[in-house]
């Protein structure tokens, strides 16, 4: 059942994410707190990506094509 | 009788991965975070106190709980202090009995349900020629002087405390080593704490092991020599250190030191690592120096007969000048000795503190370590088995692990097995899902070992059945996957079924 062992190496996961940070220690209220944390950092970062990411990517795409289009003249001035 | 050396020395310190050390740093961080949270709300009053602290006059004193290892005590040991200091109630054998025990408010107090927990495997004893036992025809001889003595000495050795079961005990010691003349103390602590001050004293030096155990470090503080540190098993350490000594000699007078020596342990019982006995022998002669060797988890442990180190090395036990070791580990008893030449002893017996202010072995102990003895020394016709099935015990449950993948510590030989488990969290999983499985295990984690490699501490004792160790193998291979301990980045195989058991027979 792929579905199952899907849960289980999710479930392991969080397991591992619980031990390595600790959270497996705290008392109820503190890990409320941490995951609270945790989420509202992600979905903070996640948000800035969505919001940010097209233009980065647009400015990105007109900086490389002002490069290899500067470049495109030079080898043609020289082969002229 | 011929006693064969080992020619190889195989130790093994395998550093992890550097994701776990940063995973680990990781974990420290997030807890300390939460213990300043804590510590806040402690403060501020939001929270109920429990911690110890300065009553209302003190406040304006200099602060006596701000320091680091107070902090991780209140906020990170607490946290997993449920899976130390758990009460037994049976002997610890291979098997033993423990107090169930429930905490309602994270581990600040306990109580107990009043059940026990039966047959817990036990691998945290220190039982490693499984001595601790109470068949009544293994102990009819100590029942018997239990009956002639009593319990109680109530007195010193140099009052009216000495019996001629002392007496007995010392020259069956002496004969046991090898060498001239033994004195038994009451406590192992305590017989080097109280003995390395009379021993040596102002404008002496030690050059003490890194790793020395508590009791080598107390004993050479209070004595007032000047201490010198090298690092762990390092001869070329040592021996700058020795050339040093010797060049300079003491600080502001240049005077050569009156004595310089060298303390160390036979097996290290955080690591598991021997001592690299021949090489400190050969510096010893070459410069001079005398050396105290603590023998308390490698006498009756390693060694063909059980002599410990010395005869694990093929080395005469002359060549060492002070023989230390204790009764607690695998002889089942209590207290400790010191073996050397018959002056050294007479000395002792004059000058420790031990001698003069503390109360003397009890007499159903000093017959329950004559029987052990006897039966290593094979005047009972009992026991070279013993010594072989801790051998093969050893080196099967070494074996196993190495093949499945943990990172294990110390020499192939040493009955002391640490597996590193470096993640705080994981301390407290690993130890209670083992009792879950009904095995007892010891956890170490700071500050006993460095911060970043806590590990699980396992003794291999004679008494364990292959059964026992096979269903603590398979338990730790089960948690090994589900916590992710398998760090070990030359473990030989998966398949363990693939090895034969037959090409690893202990040889003699």
């Amino acid at each position: 059942m792929d579905i199952k062992s899907m849960k289980n190496y999710l479930y392991w996961l969080y397991c591992q994410f619980e031990l390595i940070t600790c959270s497996y220690l705290m008392e109820p209220w503190e890990k409320v707190l941490f995951y609270t944390f945790n989420v509202s950092m992600l979905v903070m970062v996640a948000y800035t990506a969505y919001i940010f990411f097209p233009v980065h990517i647009s400015t990105a795409f007109q900086f490389c094509l002002h490069l290899f289009g500067s470049q495109h003249e030079n080898t043609v001035s020289v082969v002229k | 009788m011929e006693l064969s050396a080992k020619k190889t020395f195989i130790e093994h310190f395998e550093q992890a991965p550097m994701y776990v050390a940063v995973l680990t740093f990781v974990g420290f961080g997030v807890g300390t975070v939460f213990g300043y949270l804590r510590d806040f709300m402690r403060a501020w009053g939001l929270e109920k106190r429990n911690v110890a602290q300065e009553r209302e006059q003190q406040k304006d004193f200099v602060p006596l709980y701000q320091d680091f290892e107070n902090f991780y005590t209140r906020n990170l040991y607490v946290r997993i202090r449920d899976n130390w200091n758990r009460p037994i109630c049976s002997v610890p054998g291979p098997q033993f009995d423990l107090m169930e025990r429930v905490t309602d408010d994270y581990n600040w107090t306990f109580r107990f349900t009043g059940r026990t927990i039966k047959n817990v495997i036990n691998m945290g004893s220190y039982n490693y020629l499984g001595f601790a036992e109470t068949d009544p025809n293994a102990l009819k001889t100590v029942a018997k002087e239990l009956q002639r003595y009593g319990t109680g000495i109530c007195s010193t050795r140099q009052e009216m405390g000495t019996l001629d079961k002392h007496v007995e005990l010392e020259n069956l010691v002496a004969k046991f080593l090898g060498v001239e003349d033994a004195m038994v103390f009451g406590m192992g602590f305590a017989t080097n704490s109280m003995n390395i001050p009379a021993l040596v004293g102002k404008g002496c030096l030690i050059l003490s092991d890194e790793l020395n155990h508590t009791s080598l470090v107390l004993g050479a503080r209070l004595s007032g020599a000047t201490i010198r540190i090298f690092k762990h098993n390092n001869m070329q350490s040592l021996e700058k250190l020795l050339r040093d000594a010797i060049v300079y000699g003491q600080p502001r007078s240049r005077r050569a030191w009156r004595k310089i020596i060298i303390l160390v342990e036979g097996i290290y019982s955080m690591e598991g690592s021997i001592v690299r006995l021949p090489e400190i022998v050969s510096l010893k002669n070459k410069y001079k120096a005398y050396l105290y060797l603590d023998e308390a988890h490698s006498i009756g442990a390693v060694g063909a007969t059980g002599r410990g180190v010395v005869e694990y090395f093929g080395m005469n036990p002359n060549d060492v000048d002070v023989l230390m070791g204790t009764f607690t580990k695998s002889f089942g008893a209590a207290g400790g000795y010191i073996a050397g030449k018959k002056g050294l002893v007479d000395f002792l017996r004059t000058h420790s503190h031990s001698a003069v202010y503390a109360t003397s072995m009890c007499p159903p102990v000093a017959e329950q370590i004559i029987r052990a003895m006897k039966c290593l020394m094979g005047l009972d016709g009992t026991t070279q088995g013993k010594l072989r099935q801790l051998g093969k015990n050893t080196r099967y449950f070494r074996r196993r692990l190495h093949e499945m993948g943990f990172i294990i510590y110390g020499n192939d030989d040493s009955p002391v097995v640490p597996l590193l488990l470096y993640m705080p969290g994981k301390i407290g999983a690993f130890a209670r899902r083992m009792l879950e499985k009904n095995i007892g295990v010891v956890v170490v984690g700071f500050p006993a070992t460095p911060i970043t490699e806590s590990r699980a501490r396992f003794c291999v004792s004679a008494a364990h059945t292959r059964e026992m160790l096979d269903t603590v193998l398979n338990a730790l291979d089960e948690l090994g996957d589900f916590l992710h301990l398998k760090y070990s980045r030359y473990s030989k195989s998966s398949h363990p079924e693939l090895y034969e058991e037959t090409r690893f027979e202990f040889e003699d």
